[in-house]
């Protein structure tokens, strides 16, 4: 599939502000994070500002983003529908928890609780888009919405602790949510690797054919002698070569980089070191849910690709 | 809607291709060009089409396929256009509520003004059926030439698809598969018509008839054997054989 840079940057940013929000949703509630105003305003404002981001990324890769707003209509069918209405509703509890951490100065638990589901909620739709699709075997897998929501879980705990430590404040917590998010994230895409690796065709081009009685077959003369949309879209090819490198390499960025980074946090007693440590963490959560991402796209193969000679 | 019909028609108005006399002339894909360029489904775009890198978006293609080894081996011409599933998750994905299966006759149309070209219902078609249009960025698909089959005010013999009616070798049948006793279903009944990638349950509609089989395929496979040089036995050029060996 090819890896559009509007929808990766619209998962990894809006996984990233959904994690946030979640994360400041139960702090707040629990009363782990302080009533601070201007934490109030940064905290959210970084999160709602992700995922409005990651939103209008997405928008990049419509063909009619004047029309996006008929997106909503579907949700009784749609994994895209449903994931449009809640990323819009869910910012009404974002905005009223945000109305009271600022302006009143108290956490409202009627706001806190629906926005930590709302945001959970939105990202397993997010999965959900991709998930739902028997075309890519790669995608239409058990674990593609864990890992949405451990990712997002992930980055969102990474930067929660930079804002925290930026704040001046101990972030234990968030900290060790943050590392626990991160290492079963990518235990859990290492299985996935695994199994997509290993994984049975869903059908082959004797099935999409019905020619298999014949023998094997293969493509003689291809239908056009342009690349075509369908090509283009779904028959990239140019990741796979370097997929186990940047496989590597995602894993350095977003596994290693930001877990040797919380450990040593919070290990250390305060210190000048604590921000850039927190900073390096959340840089690292990201770029590497980034490369995850793209890889995510880019090693998807779907079946269209058995009608021009290829394996899906 | 682009929930399912909750209560899906009798009527399945599809294809049914015959890969047996499919002859690869690629007349079905052109006049499907024409005809959609200008009917229903207006404009069915071409970018830089005289330029270096022609690309466009078409309804039906026609693939070139090999199959078996050696002397048995043989070329099937393989057409492919939308096959208006009853499990068209291509309706079901899109956000819209552009893409949508008629209850009436089963055919899976695109409401271009409501598409916001996401292309997420490209994605989930396992045929390749749908493509973008590079110049409006909706989305186009086989419209069953809704435009003609209905058609009062064309001629009678013409209200069919534009692949059906243009095809020289009728490979194409056009008519109604929730109907037994209709033409289409008993041809597929009495040629084994089958579906493509049965395993995916989108339960195409469309029908596609495998070639038949070789009569014996030693009397019309390229039999080395057949070349070399016989002598003749008898008659006119066997006395002539004989003559010529006796020199």
């Amino acid at each position: 599939m090819h890896p559009a840079k509007s929808i990766i940057a619209f998962t990894t940013l809006s996984g990233a502000g959904y994690g946030l929000l979640f994360l400041l949703a139960l702090g707040a509630g629990l009363e782990l994070l302080p009533a601070d105003p201007w934490l109030g305003v940064l905290g959210l404002g970084l999160a709602l500002g992700l995922v409005a981001a990651g939103l209008l990324c997405s928008t990049l890769h419509l063909g009619h983003p004047e029309r996006a707003w008929r997106a909503v209509s579907q949700w009784r069918s749609s994994w895209l529908s449903r994931e449009g209405l809640l990323a819009l509703v869910t910012f009404l509890p974002a905005l009223a928890l945000a109305w009271g951490w600022v302006l009143e100065g108290r956490i409202w638990l009627a706001a806190a609780v629906p926005l930590a589901l709302l945001a959970a909620a939105t990202v397993y739709c997010t999965a959900m888009i991709y998930a739902s699709l028997k075309t890519i075997r790669q995608w239409h897998h058990p674990l593609v919405p864990l890992l949405y929501l451990l990712y997002a879980l992930a980055t969102g705990g990474c930067l929660l602790v930079a804002l925290q430590t930026a704040w001046g404040l101990r972030a234990h917590e968030s900290a060790f949510v943050a590392a626990l998010a991160t290492t079963a994230a990518w235990v859990i895409k290492l299985r996935y690797w695994r199994d997509i690796d290993g994984g049975r065709a869903i059908a082959t081009p004797e099935s999409a054919t019905g020619l298999g009685g014949l023998g094997k077959v293969r493509l003689l003369e291809p239908p056009h002698t342009e690349e075509n949309y369908l090509l283009r879209e779904m028959g990239y090819q140019v990741a796979r070569k370097h997929a186990g490198k940047l496989r590597k390499l995602a894993a350095i960025a977003g596994l290693l980089l930001p877990l040797l980074a919380l450990v040593l946090l919070l290990a250390s007693d305060s210190g000048w070191w604590d921000l850039p440590l927190a900073l390096l963490a959340a840089l690292g959560a990201l770029l590497g849910t980034l490369v995850e991402r793209w890889l995510f796209f880019a090693e998807a193969t779907h079946t269209v690709v058995l009608y021009y000679g290829r394996q899906a | 809607m682009t929930s399912l019909p909750s209560q899906p028609g009798s009527v399945k108005l599809g294809l049914v291709i015959d890969l047996d006399t499919c002859v690869g002339c690629q007349a079905c894909v052109v006049n499907c060009k024409e005809w959609n360029a200008g009917g229903y489904a207006a404009p069915l775009s071409d970018s830089d089409p005289y330029g270096a890198h022609p690309s466009g978006a078409w309804l039906n293609r026609v693939h070139g396929f090999e199959c078996g080894e050696g002397e048995t081996a043989r070329v099937v011409h393989f057409p492919k256009s939308c096959l208006h599933c009853e499990q068209p998750a291509c309706v079901t994905v899109c956000p819209t509520g552009a893409s949508y299966k008629r209850v009436e006759d089963g055919i899976v149309l695109v409401d271009e003004d409501r598409c916001i070209g996401c292309g997420l219902c490209a994605w989930a078609c396992p045929y390749g059926a749908r493509e973008m249009d590079p110049v409006t960025d909706v989305m186009k698909k086989c419209t069953l030439c809704v435009d003609r089959i209905y058609n009062e005010n064309i001629a009678e013999e013409e209200r069919l698809p534009a692949c059906v009616r243009t095809c020289p070798a009728n490979a194409r049948h056009f008519g109604d598969l929730g109907d037994p006793t209709s033409e289409v279903s008993l041809l597929v009944a009495e040629r084994g018509g089958y579906d493509l990638m049965p395993e995916m349950g989108y339960r195409p509609t469309n029908k596609y008839l495998p070639p038949r089989p070789r009569r014996d395929a030693t009397t019309c496979g390229p039999t080395p054997a057949r070349l070399e040089p016989v002598a003749p036995q008898g008659g006119l050029l066997g006395w002539v054989d004989r003559m010529l060996s006796a020199l």
